[in-house]
């Protein structure tokens, strides 16, 4: 796979605070990835790193195939970061002008740009104007004008309203659906869950877990399940091999598998035992679960 | 080095508070010319400004200057607030994710310094030498095109107060802070001064036109003492008024020094900074 970003044992001091630890992982071309971990777990700091704007204590990290210089390499990234940030007195459509005049790229994308974050009616009016919604859409588009080989979007939904996040969402998937390489960095874990198939999970600095989204807990799911006699259930439950927890919430019974099994397997097992489910679902642990826990335990 | 003032021209060309000092700016410089219209006419007093020799080759060259560097103070502003709307605006921080390299991002604003102090400079030129064609007394070319020396001091003057602005901007961030500390910049020189000549009382010019300040007003001395009128006043009141108007290659070399500093600096300071 080809590498766009590498980093490696990269830390970063702030006087006495580590925001930064000892940071090594690699972004590959293609997949899409989400950075995770509380606020003020450094993954602000990273981004700011590799994008240039925080200078790193120590250790390394190289754009590509490492030849090109950390600035030429951002022409070919598209990033926005916390706020948009643009000039208030220019209108949208001269704010990307002169982000194309930085990139060097062609006039001529602005409008297309314009239009896949559906601004192209407002391209006139002067930045101070918007919305915030509309102001981080323009972020989005300006982070689209190069046709980036990888886009890093920074908590490109905070303080949005819940129209703007599924605004902000629906483009982020349809970027993702091209093949684009992105790197999102969110607390927002179901946002992750939804488009990211890599995830890096930071705390306080260090590195947790770094891979697949699936692979993140070995955890085999578990059933959600409803019947009429719920002691008698419970009962069987605890004979039951591949069963390991129990829970009992207001008739909605939890049962945890310790081994993998399939939903029409078990709902046979119950059936053969003389028990009729009315409800039974088959789920595993949302990113949330699994993130809290891998937070919680190290 | 065009694709740099070029985003910068851009930048400011679209801000209209900026648009508003520059075209003020120019039109003040443009305004020396009104000078020439001071007329006095009461009665058997008649004087007119025009006429006692202050638009005569190569003087003008010396009085002009020195009248038109006073505006400079416009054009500060200008350069002290495009440097801190950038860090007002987080736009700095934009710029650099976007592409520019923080070198390329102070070679942008040391450019338009440069600008700024040439197009003045031939600003000036012009309109000194249209002023002087319409009333110098001579109009020989050999004397018309004399003592251009100041207009090079001129130059190197503005580009000297404009990069301590562009300095005190990065390193304030805040336009008006900015303008304020070179205020007090001025004062504490002001105060040095004063010291030395109570301390020292000889060799204090020898100190002081290492400050930065007093070194880019040594540039070009007042010009007043040299006028004809007050020539022959002074000498009827019986006092010398011999007085070293020359531009010296010292002088110019240790604002030069300065602008070299203050850019360095104003590089360190980006570099090492985390936005």
């Amino acid at each position: 796979m080809e590498p766009i970003l590498t980093i490696s044992n990269l830390t970063k001091k702030f006087g006495y605070l580590t925001a930064v630890k000892d940071l090594t992982f690699t972004i590959n071309k293609g997949n899409v990835y989400g950075i995770l971990g509380p606020n003020g777990s450094g993954k602000s700091t990273t981004l700011g790193i590799v994008l240039n704007v925080v200078n790193k204590t120590s250790g390394d990290f190289k754009w590509f195939d490492g030849n090109v210089s950390t600035h030429d390499a951002l022409k070919k990234v598209g990033a926005i970061i916390e706020r948009p940030n643009f000039y208030p007195y220019m209108s949208a459509y001269q704010n990307l002008k002169l982000v194309c005049k930085i990139k060097g790229v062609d006039f001529s994308r602005i409008d297309e740009k314009l239009e896949i974050v559906g601004l192209l009616d407002r391209r006139d009016s002067k930045f101070r104007t918007y919305s915030l919604g509309m102001k981080q859409r323009l972020a989005i588009a300006s982070a689209l004008l190069n046709d980036p080989e990888i886009l890093i979007l920074d908590e490109p939904t905070n303080g949005l309203d819940p129209q703007g996040i599924h605004q902000i969402r629906k483009i982020i998937k349809e970027i993702a659906a091209n093949g684009t390489t992105i790197l999102l960095a969110s607390h927002l874990l179901d946002e992750v869950e939804k488009v990211c198939s890599h995830v890096v999970v930071l705390r306080k600095g260090e590195r947790l877990y770094s891979g697949l989204v699936d692979e993140m807990i070995s955890s085999h799911g578990f059933f959600e399940l409803k019947t009429e006699d719920e002691h008698k259930l419970i009962k069987i439950l605890e004979s039951v091999n591949s069963i390991g927890k129990i829970k009992n919430e207001n008739g909605l019974i939890t049962a945890f598998l310790t081994s993998p099994m399939e939903a029409a397997q078990f709902n046979k097992l119950m059936f053969e035992k003389g028990i009729t489910l009315s409800h039974i679902v088959k789920r595993k642990e949302s990113l949330e679960e699994q993130f809290l826990q891998l937070t919680k335990d190290n | 080095m065009f694709r740099l003032l070029n985003i910068e021209y851009y930048k400011l060309i679209n801000n209209k508070a900026s648009k508003v000092l520059i075209i003020a700016y120019f039109f003040l410089l443009t305004s020396i010319a009104l000078i020439a219209a001071i007329k006095f006419d009461i009665g058997p007093i008649k004087f007119h400004l025009a006429d006692q020799g202050i638009f005569n080759f190569p003087y003008i060259w010396h009085f002009n200057t020195y009248v038109a560097a006073i505006f400079k103070f416009f054009l500060l502003l200008v350069i002290v607030s495009m440097m801190a709307n950038e860090y007002a605006n987080k736009t700095l921080k934009q710029n650099l994710i976007d592409g520019l390299s923080k070198k390329e991002f102070i070679l942008s604003k040391f450019y338009t310094v440069i600008a700024f102090s040439l197009i003045s400079t031939v600003f000036v030129f012009f309109i000194s030498l249209i002023l002087g064609l319409i009333y110098s007394d001579f109009d020989e070319f050999g004397i018309i095109f004399s003592d251009l020396e100041f207009l090079l001091a001129f130059f190197v003057k503005l580009l000297g107060f404009f990069s301590f602005g562009l300095f005190l901007g990065i390193l304030i961030k805040r336009s008006a802070f900015a303008v304020g500390a070179m205020f007090v910049w001025l004062i504490v020189e002001s105060i040095t001064k004063g010291m030395l000549y109570w301390k020292l009382e000889s060799s204090v010019e020898l100190i002081m036109q290492f400050f930065p300040l007093e070194s880019m007003s040594n540039l070009i001395n007042q010009p007043g003492s040299r006028l004809n009128a007050v020539q022959t006043v002074a000498k009827q009141v019986g006092e010398d008024l011999t007085y070293d108007y020359a531009v010296h290659w010292y002088e110019i070399a240790i604002v030069l020094g300065w602008t070299a500093i203050f850019i360095f600096l104003s590089y360190r300071l980006l570099k090492k900074r985390d936005l």
